[in-house]
């Protein structure tokens, strides 16, 4: 129920006055309903639930907790590598 | 299956999950309880078997945040009430249509010519309402604070193309009233919270501080990839460790303090709070959403009349135990004997979200077989 899949924005269009976009989830297209995101721009990511983007995944923040993790497991192997 | 997102690969990556499990076993020194709120986090865990990889000090308990779980018998009653009606076309989210009511399920009123449709989006149902005209289209609006917005925006759009002939039958439950009910009852065991990630996409976190604060608990926003999931255990025990509540977030990449501005101004336009039964809870003040006057007329309950229903529970399920976390499935007596995903007793077993869903998809056989 809770379940949000990420896909890449492609398209965003008016609709009724509603702002609706096309989402690419991994090579499945879909419409989406974007009302609660008027500042969605195609090319970024965002989180679908329901049909409804919930809202946009930041690559920067995701990188910078990967980068981090990344940073502590080489220091452990090091530290492994170094007791050995 | 990647799904596109650059760095996904990144949040399921087998090296770093070892480099978290081994602080999270360097960090713990005491045992502690920790709730998920969220059912899709319980079953995230359990596909991924973290679960089994965890210290032992650490037991998690799985909370309430299965929508399909907590809408309430008499809720379902009424659901399949309205979608008997030759009139109407009930739409609704798969999920529900084996949720058992007092006497049968969606699926029964279907294969008894009943027109029950399943959708993947509320906006799904208003396309529905409008290429059939001389219907009634109802669908069936259960859901946390994740799903308010499409079901919010979905009476929006039938208001705006003008269509008299779509309602939605509401069930809309919300997160921090929950919490305080399961921290409140003095057998709760909790002593830390994974905080759904995708109800805080919408919401933020600016509602959990004084949980925090009141409880002395602390409360950490959590994401659904098995990286996601170790980096909010691993605050979480750090927090307990070190005596501190805070508020703190593992899901930055999706969440913000303040949430979805746009997505609330949307809740709040066409909801109103409201009283809500919980299915195996009971009553919880301030729990839920339902429409506001004026949207009163995109009401299910308020178009059609549906007589006085007596709901009846089966007498053995423990669901309700189970949603707040002070019992496991695998306490239950009728658990994988007279309670299947095939023949339900309650709807934990049904729902993609439901905790005993997850047992008996992902645990141990041999577990489950003693």
């Amino acid at each position: 129920m809770c379940l949000g899949i990420p896909g890449k924005i492609i398209e965003l269009y008016d609709q009724s006055g509603f702002l609706m976009g096309k989402v690419d989830f991994g090579g499945v297209l879909r419409e989406c309903c974007f009302v609660g995101l008027p500042n969605a721009q195609v090319g970024q990511y965002a989180v679908i639930h329901a049909g409804f983007a919930l809202n946009i995944l930041s690559e920067e923040e995701a990188r910078i907790t990967i980068d981090a993790l990344q940073e502590i497991s080489d220091l452990a192997s090091d530290s492994d590598a170094g007791n050995e | 299956m990647s799904d596109g997102f650059p760095l996904a690969d990144g949040y399921r990556d087998p090296t770093l999950v070892a480099t978290l499990l081994a602080q999270l076993h360097v960090s713990v020194t005491h045992p502690w309880v920790i709730m998920e709120i969220c059912g899709g986090q319980t079953h995230a865990i359990m596909q991924s078997g973290l679960d089994q990889l965890l210290p032992p000090q650490i037991e998690l308990v799985h909370g309430p945040g299965c929508p399909v779980c907590v809408t309430p018998l008499e809720l379902i009653d009424k659901a399949l009430d309205i979608a008997s009606r030759p009139e109407v076309i009930f739409c609704s989210f798969g999920d529900m249509l084996r949720v058992p009511g007092s006497s049968r399920d969606l699926f029964s009123v279907r294969a008894s010519g009943g027109q029950v449709r399943v959708v993947y989006s509320p906006l799904d149902a208003v396309r529905l309402a409008q290429q059939n005209p001389d219907k009634q289209i109802v669908f069936f609006a259960i859901g946390f604070e994740t799903t308010a917005p499409a079901n919010a925006a979905s009476v929006l759009q039938a208001e705006a193309l003008g269509l008299t002939n779509y309602s939605i039958l509401v069930s809309h439950v919300r997160v921090p009233p929950a919490m305080h009910a399961i921290l409140g009852s003095p057998q709760s065991r909790v002593q830390g919270f994974l905080a759904a990630g995708h109800v805080c996409a919408v919401m933020g976190y600016w509602e959990y501080p004084p949980i925090a604060e009141k409880y002395h608990v602390p409360i950490v926003v959590t994401g659904f990839e098995p990286v996601d999931l170790l980096r909010g255990i691993l605050m979480t025990v750090k927090q307990l460790e070190a005596g501190t509540s805070e508020v703190e977030n593992a899901y930055p990449r999706l969440v913000t303090r303040e949430g979805n501005p746009a997505a609330q101004a949307l809740i709040q336009r066409v909801f109103e709070p409201c009283d809500r039964s919980w299915r195996g809870i009971g009553n919880i003040p301030g729990s839920g959403w339902k429409l506001n006057h004026a949207y009163a007329q995109y009401d299910a309950e308020n178009k059609f009349d549906v007589a006085s229903i007596q709901t009846r529970e089966s007498e053995i399920c423990i669901a309700g135990d189970i949603l707040q976390g002070l019992k496991k499935p695998l306490d239950c007596q009728a658990f994988g004997r007279q309670c299947t995903p095939q023949n339900p007793l309650g709807a934990p077993m049904v729902s993609s979200e439901g905790a005993c869903s997850a047992y008996f998809r992902f645990h141990n056989p041999m577990e489950i077989s003693q």
